[in-house]
């Protein structure tokens, strides 16, 4: 059996491969596997990109500012992640045909957000005694709420909100202690009553009265109501103790969940990472989401927000300067493996100071590049990081599918941008050889406005100077293309190979009327001539040419010498008379 | 959760190798039945077959992909003793609209005596160099000087390794400090002795390449090896397929300024395996080198992941067909709901459901 990774996580099975070398039957199938990330889902593809927009701006809050006044803001951009998570729920819940999809996401949704906001109460919030029981009563009503919408009313009735509404909020106008002493009494109050049987009467008002008491039990047998074992933890904590210190609440939490779980042995994972909040223990929470959760996403983001709050110890690890990064990078690798989602995850990249820079390397350059926009989308988001090898290849792979595919101006504007001297060499021959074949240029307006790029490689440059006499000559500026013609062989930027073609060129020049070579010019253009069938001649004899072939080259030299002649007795007449 | 698909290969015999360009939207399978498959991925991810042709007299053992920044390049080894280089040419618009495409051949090596075993591109930055070993031990390099014409290729370098050669692997690294390096392992199935793998190493001074190591404690045959990426660390990583999955740690020892000789190395093992149970047959590092797969006789892949400390475990194992590894619930190991009564079984941190937990267990564990 034998596979293959892709680029992009995904492995390609070989069957019934056997190496001992006995030969089958005819092998039917290949597997491709995929990971199925929930980057294919298109509904939460909205988190990752709107969570994007939120991590950025929380990497860019500045440095300087004390924690302590930073408290506010990483609260709200919590909100803020928490919101997104909602409005995915939202979508799911108008939006979903597949009921299987639509309930299972929604849950995890649901759990991600019921975690996350328990987490900003206890470790970004930091609620202190008093008012920790009020965020704790809002949390689990909010859950509570999406959860069973019945159920609420039926709780409504005996919701605590009444009871909490009636008392004047701690640290609002009274202090905690001057709150404890007013509960107390009225606890008192109601503990009486229940004693002198004043609600003996009536049977629902003893319950209620029970409750009110935070009576374990009478709670416990509305288990149905309470539905789980950390809205019975708030309900307990406001009847009983209400003042509640965060460093008390794991002593309750464990009790209250014992109670509540009686009958099943088995706690769910949500349970654990509910109870590793309420014992502060942030590590174990993220270690408890990593293992429940299939996506990266939740992890890495509150880390990330934990990290900023300076909440997370600094655990150095190989993969990276700390858990914050590690994680952040798996999260972004697996996004790299998504068409279009890749974009973000560049981004996350950049904020991982240690390893970040060469995993963005390694994946940006397995990007397919499809299309030439898509190319320069990559080849933008590696400029910008002058990651040059990575430009430089991305260039040159575009240039060689350019000209695979004859399409020598694209090949050569991708060789020029990769800075690739050698291949511009090699398409600026091309295009030569194009010429002497067909007498035209292709893509004139790229070899026209090559600018200094043109300096990238000799040939280069006598394409575009070889250019440039054409359209001298065609805007009939003779005297000026006559002297550029000249210079590309006394300047020996044009190749030896081409110089009887540039020489040709000059014949209609040497026969205009008006004589435009000067004589000092036609002597370098004979001297030209004559190097050039000094160097033909000894390699003509080693060389065997057809006859015709000889013949052609032969009287082209003579029809030159002549004109050359004519043109340099034309010249000196000219030059040597005077104007009278 | 993993997801598979299956294609419909139709080689008319066993498969021997199947190879991914560079960026995952082109793949070649080649098979006993002597010819090389090329598949393309199109935009709604189904794989199509764009062309087949018989490549060579004798099982095709491997196929490979030369980067991109060369063109559109494979080459193939064989049982015939040659190894051959394939270029794909652009066809006529008509062949397009039918999605074919053609291959010609461009060159055919034929200098090994035996059954080349291995065919491997060198890392793009020593050029367009390609390597091939064969039964008799022999590690043949060809460079092609000129990138546009690869009917030109020229034998730069020979090497001996004394022992049957199964497989070659280059170290991707192209950092300075780093000489080009690759390793060789041997399916010579004499256990007697050891060094099963060997490393070479390119010599600036003397020009060649020399042998730097050998892995006395691999003992068993050799089937698949491979060097993980890089990634600006300072010592190298190998992982080796035999009768279990090995990985160990190459730390280059400082030279002294005399020197000359070859890099002195320190070999840490670093994780053996043998969950598979059976001989390993090839295994293959991710992009990132933070995961490494293997797949063995007792037809399942699995997936390793290592923590800070070097420690590593398995993520993740799949049956032949793409199925996970399940408990005996035979649930469809769903993402189940974190808030519902579903048990989850410890199974599922197995199954690749939550990639690399163990990994954070581990990690978070250690402190």
């Amino acid at each position: 059996m034998g596979f293959a990774w892709g680029p992009g996580d995904i492995l390609v099975y070989e069957t019934l491969y056997k190496a001992s070398g006995a030969s089958g039957s005819g092998c039917s199938f290949i597997h491709e596997i995929r990971k199925d990330e929930d980057i294919y889902s298109p509904i939460l593809r909205k988190l990752f990109n709107e969570s994007h927009h939120i991590f950025v701006g929380l990497q860019t809050i500045r440095e300087e500012l004390p924690s302590k006044s930073k408290k506010p803001q990483f609260v709200s951009i919590s909100k803020n992640y928490r919101s997104v998570i909602r409005a995915c729920m939202e979508e799911l819940h108008f939006g979903s045909f597949f009921k299987f999809l639509f309930y299972s996401l929604v849950s995890i949704l649901l759990a991600i957000e019921l975690i996350w906001n328990l987490c900003e109460v206890l470790f970004i919030d930091a609620a202190p005694a008093g008012s920790l029981l009020l965020h704790l009563l809002d949390w689990v009503r909010l859950h509570k709420a999406d959860v069973d919408e019945r159920a609420r009313e039926v709780l409504q009735s005996e919701s605590p909100a009444e009871h909490h509404d009636y008392w004047d909020v701690p640290g609002g106008t009274q202090t905690l202690t001057e709150f404890d002493v007013k509960w107390r009494h009225w606890h008192e109050e109601v503990d009486r009553c229940m004693q002198d049987n004043s609600f003996a009467s009536n049977r629902h008002l003893e319950v209620i009265c029970k409750i009110l008491l935070g009576d374990e039990d009478t709670l416990l047998d509305h288990k149905e109501l309470l539905g789980t074992w950390y809205h019975f933890l708030v309900t307990r904590l406001l009847f009983c103790h209400p003042t509640v210190k965060p460093t008390e609440l794991h002593y309750y939490a464990q009790s209250c969940m014992t109670m509540f779980l009686d009958s099943r042995s088995v706690s769910e994972p949500l349970d654990n990472i509910l109870l590793a909040a309420f014992e502060f223990d942030i590590h174990q929470v993220i270690k408890e989401c990593s293992i429940a959760l299939n996506n990266w996403w939740f992890v890495a983001h509150l880390t990330d927000l934990l990290d900023h709050c300076k909440l997370l110890q600094s655990h150095n690890l190989h993969f990276g300067s700390n858990l914050r990064e590690f994680l952040l990078l798996e999260y972004a690798s697996g996004l790299f493996t998504h068409h279009s989602l890749w974009q973000l995850a560049v981004d996350y990249f950049d904020h991982c100071p240690e390893f970040g820079r060469v995993y963005l390397e390694l994946q940006i350059e397995r990007v397919p590049l499809e299309t030439e926009r898509k190319a320069l989308k990559v080849l933008r988001i590696c400029e910008q990081r002058q990651m040059s090898e990575q430009v430089r290849s991305i260039c040159k792979i575009m240039a060689m599918r350019a000209l695979r595919n004859n399409r020598l101006g694209s090949a050569l504007s991708w060789s020029i941008r990769a800075k690739d001297a050698a291949f511009a060499t090699l398409i600026s021959e091309r295009f030569l050889q194009d010429y002497c074949a067909k007498g035209t240029f292709s893509d004139l307006d790229l070899i026209d406005n090559l600018g200094p790029a043109m300096l990238l490689s000799d040939r280069l440059t006598f394409l575009g100077k070889y250019r440039e006499f054409h359209k001298l000559y065609g805007e009939k500026r003779f005297r000026e293309a006559a002297k550029l013609l000249l210079s590309l062989m006394t300047a020996k930027i044009a190749p030896q190979s081409f110089w009887m073609t540039l020489l040709t060129d000059a014949l209609p020049l040497l026969e205009q009327k008006e004589v435009i070579f000067t004589a000092d010019q036609t002597y370098e253009l004979m001297f030209c001539l004559e190097e050039l069938t000094s160097s033909l001649n000894i390699t003509a004899s080693s060389t065997d040419r057809p006859m015709q072939e000889e013949d052609v080259e032969v009287t082209k030299v003579e029809l030159l010498r002549l004109a050359l002649a004519r043109n340099l007795a034309q010249a000196i007449v000219k030059e040597g008379t005077v104007e009278t | 959760m993993f997801v598979a698909r299956s294609i419909a290969a139709d080689h008319k015999d066993l498969i021997h190798d199947v190879s991914y360009d560079f960026h995952g939207r082109r793949m070649a399978t080649c098979s006993s039945d002597q010819s090389v498959k090329v598949w393309d991925k199109s935009e709604n991810g189904e794989w199509h077959c764009t062309a087949s042709w018989k490549t060579h007299s004798g099982s095709v053992w491997r196929v490979t992909w030369a980067h991109p920044e060369f063109g559109q390049v494979l080459a193939s080894c064989s049982f015939d003793r040659t190894a051959a280089v394939w270029e794909e040419i652009v066809g006529e618009s008509n062949d397009k609209q039918r999605g074919l495409s053609h291959w010609i051949k461009r060159t055919t090596l034929v200098d090994s005596r035996t059954s080349v075993t291995d065919v491997k591109f060198a890392p793009k930055h020593m050029g367009l160099m390609l390597t091939t070993c064969s039964a008799d031990g022999v590690v043949r390099i060809y460079e092609a000087p000129d990138v546009m014409n690869l009917s030109q290729w020229s034998l730069q370098h020979e090497i001996s390794c004394k022992l049957s050669c199964s497989c070659i692997s280059w170290n991707p690294s192209s950092s300075r400090a780093h000489p080009p390096m690759f390793a060789v392992g041997s399916d010579d199935s004499n256990v007697t002795y050891g060094g099963k793998v060997q490393i070479y190493e390119y010599n600036e001074n003397t020009r060649k390449y020399g042998k730097a190591e050998t892995l006395m404690t691999v003992t068993d045959a050799v089937h698949d090896i491979a060097f993980a990426p890089n990634l600006g660390r300072s010592f190298h990583v190998l992982a080796i397929a035999t009768k279990d999955v090995r990985i160990f740690k190459l730390v280059p020892m400082r030279k002294e300024s005399t020197s000359t000789g070859p890099t002195k190395f320190e070999v840490q093992i670093v994780a053996q395996f043998d969950n598979h149970n059976s001989q390993v047959w090839r295994v293959s590092w991710n992009i990132t080198s933070t995961l490494l797969a293997s797949s063995g006789d007792d037809g399942c892949v699995r997936l390793w992941k290592a923590n800070y400390m070097d420690n590593w475990k398995c993520t993740g194992i799949l049956k032949g067909d793409g199925s996970p590894l399940t408990g005996s619930s035979g649930q469809p190991s769903a993402m189940s709901t974190v808030l519902g009564s579903s048990v989850q079984s410890s199974q599922n941190a197995l199954n690749g459901m939550s990639a690399g937990s163990c990994l954070l267990t581990s990690v978070l564990d250690s402190h």
